[in-house]
């Protein structure tokens, strides 16, 4: 076998320009949208679980903690479509870790596309689920009682400004979702994550009762800001200063995880 | 002589593991090659490599004259994957399956159904496109997946494990399949553990052991490297079974293997087996069965790797050596 062998050219690789791009990413957009058609029961299932705690909360919490549960449901709305949207970033990362561990992901990998199409794909798709999800729990709210004290610009508001903050805070998702062995450690690593990161903040109760040193860290915690600009969004209030130490933090969270990301991205190239 | 496939010196470390230590490969045009080895032997890893998925630390790679790492996006263009598992995803349908890689490789709409429904029909899946790919069998997911490979018309194809865990029907209809490809004059490279498999379809082999390639050529020239022939010696009576033992290890210089009543010895020296039998004959032992073959490629195989043979598992058309203590 010694015969010419084919030269290898140093010309550098063709890149994939933008405008194919955008049409790969819409197709691993649609990929996960197209499941809907099979079965449209996901668009329930997107709201089952947040209108079940909107009850729960409302119902069983909502007189002791607010007096009423009318008061209460106009408190915890926004905190509660702040704490869904935070806990549907998983969905990012399971899907991104089951695309990993089925070989779906190095299948994708292995056609000429561009290398961030599959996980633009999901982020695009999941980002429509999540504003599904934020009208099916208005929507839900009004029927049992929830006002919209501001306007349709301000809900409008509230929903970019949501999905700005969770775009930013997926990259931590996605980070778990490339790292993580399998999507079962993946729910329970980010459970574990989540569930103390919305409970520790202002987005279900008022953080003034809570015990001097965890109130210190609700002032901090950036769901605690985020809740209360949407919620001032959504009921009238403080908007500006909270909108604008979530959007700090939301580039804090691009920061420190997006090269994090990138690198186990690449690790996994 | 075109190589479509051409690697040398490939060298991918995970840690202190050397899973590919200096692997040189050269597959001509149009021909396939069977990658064979036990698991952890770094088969997968040369296939992650040459198919753009993972950069090696040491070596190059060429496929269809670019190199893997330079100019990976004209080697994805060329190629087509289908790996140990079936990739496909689990919600969508065969033909949404098929859409989508269509339509990520620039197919438009109604190109990219055309192609999928041609693919269905060559896959005998057809009535099952309109499906979610959950509900396919292990056999239908395979040829789905191997389909979905083969959506861009690829020159190259890397089928890693494509036959592991499918039943032995299913197996020889990929093979039908594989075969199929290679007459349009598709260039395979095939990693397998099943000999049979390598023997069945490869035009050349390679024996990869602990990340390097410990042989290669032709299943008949492998076959005759080692240059034994393989000994095999029934007494028809059980208790004569250590008695033949002695008798062979005596006039070869080593003990045979004992397996279901039978001591079989490779042997190089012909004068070996009237020697046995003379000896035999002395110590009145009957031999029930005495026989002299050409070396399978499962022996061939051992011989090379030098591992310890488990229990080979007959598998209705093949049989598979399961190694243990191989690297995960």
């Amino acid at each position: 076998m010694t015969t010419a062998t084919m030269t290898a050219t140093t010309a550098p690789t063709r890149r994939v320009g933008p405008v194919a791009a955008l049409t790969q990413t819409a197709t691993l957009a649609w990929r996960s949208l197209v499941q809907i058609k099979h079965n449209p029961w996901e668009l329930i299932d997107l709201g089952i679980q947040p209108i079940m705690l909107l009850l729960l909360f409302t119902y069983v919490f909502g007189g002791a903690i607010s007096g009423s549960t009318g008061d209460y449901l106009q408190f915890a709305l926004p905190g509660l479509l702040v704490q869904n949207a935070l806990f549907y970033t998983l969905s990012t990362a399971v899907g991104l870790n089951t695309d990993i561990t089925k070989g779906v992901f190095d299948r994708l990998r292995s056609l000429p596309i561009a290398r961030t199409a599959p996980l633009s794909g999901r982020v695009v798709a999941d980002t429509i689920k999540q504003a599904w999800a934020f009208a099916l729990l208005v929507g839900f709210g009004m029927v049992l009682g929830f006002r919209v004290e501001t306007s349709v610009l301000g809900v409008l508001g509230a929903l970019a400004l949501l999905v700005v903050v969770v775009l930013a805070m997926s990259w931590m998702s996605v980070l778990i979702g490339l790292r993580a062995a399998n999507p079962e450690k993946v729910q329970m690593f980010a459970f574990s994550i989540m569930m103390p990161l919305t409970f520790t903040s202002s987005a279900l109760v008022d953080p003034r009762t809570f015990p001097g040193w965890l109130r210190a860290w609700a002032d901090l915690n950036p769901v605690t800001h985020l809740a209360d600009a949407i919620r001032g969004l959504l009921i009238g209030g403080e908007v500006a200063a909270p909108a604008l130490v979530a959007l700090a933090w939301s580039a804090g969270f691009v920061v420190v995880f997006a090269p994090l990301a990138v690198r186990a991205f690449r690790g996994r190239a | 002589m075109r190589y479509a496939i051409q690697a040398s010196g490939l060298v991918k470390l995970y840690g202190k593991t050397r899973a590919l230590d200096g692997v040189d490969l050269a597959v001509p045009q149009g021909r396939l090659l069977g990658v064979l080895g036990p698991n952890g032997a770094g088969k997968t890893t040369a296939v992650r490599i040459l198919a753009t998925l993972l950069r090696p630390d040491g070596g190059s790679a060429s496929v269809g004259g670019f190199d893997v790492v330079d100019r990976a996006h004209e080697v994805r263009s060329m190629i087509g994957l289908t790996g140990q598992y079936a990739a496909v995803d689990e919600m969508l349908t065969g033909v949404e399956n098929l859409m989508m890689i269509g339509r990520l490789l620039g197919l438009r709409r109604a190109e990219a159904r055309l192609r999928a429904g041609e693919l269905l029909d060559r896959f005998a899946l057809a009535d099952a496109g309109g499906r979610a790919a959950k509900t396919y069998s292990g056999g239908m997911r395979r040829r789905l997946d191997l389909a979905a490979g083969l959506v861009g018309r690829p020159q190259v194809l890397f089928l890693d494990e494509p036959t592991t865990g499918l039943d032995p029907r299913s197996r020889t209809e990929l093979w039908d399949v594989v075969r199929g490809l290679m007459a349009d004059g598709v260039t395979v490279l095939l990693t397998t553990q099943y000999l049979e498999e390598a023997d069945r379809l490869a035009d050349d082999i390679v024996v990869f052991d602990h990340g390097r390639v410990i042989a290669s050529g032709t299943p008949d020239e492998l076959k005759a490297t080692t240059g034994a022939r393989v000994l095999e010696v029934r007494p028809l009576r059980d208790d004569h079974l250590p008695l033949v033992s002695q008798v062979v290890a005596d006039i070869i210089g080593a003990p045979p293997a004992l397996t279901g009543g039978r001591a079989v010895a490779s042997v190089r020296d012909p004068a070996a087996v009237p020697a046995v039998v003379r000896r035999l004959d002395d110590l009145g032992v009957v031999a029930a069965e005495l026989t002299l073959r050409r070396s399978s490629l499962d022996e061939v195989f051992l011989a090379l790797t030098g591992h310890p043979a488990e229990e080979t598992a007959g598998t209705g058309t093949g049989t598979e050596i399961e190694k243990k203590g191989a690297l995960a």
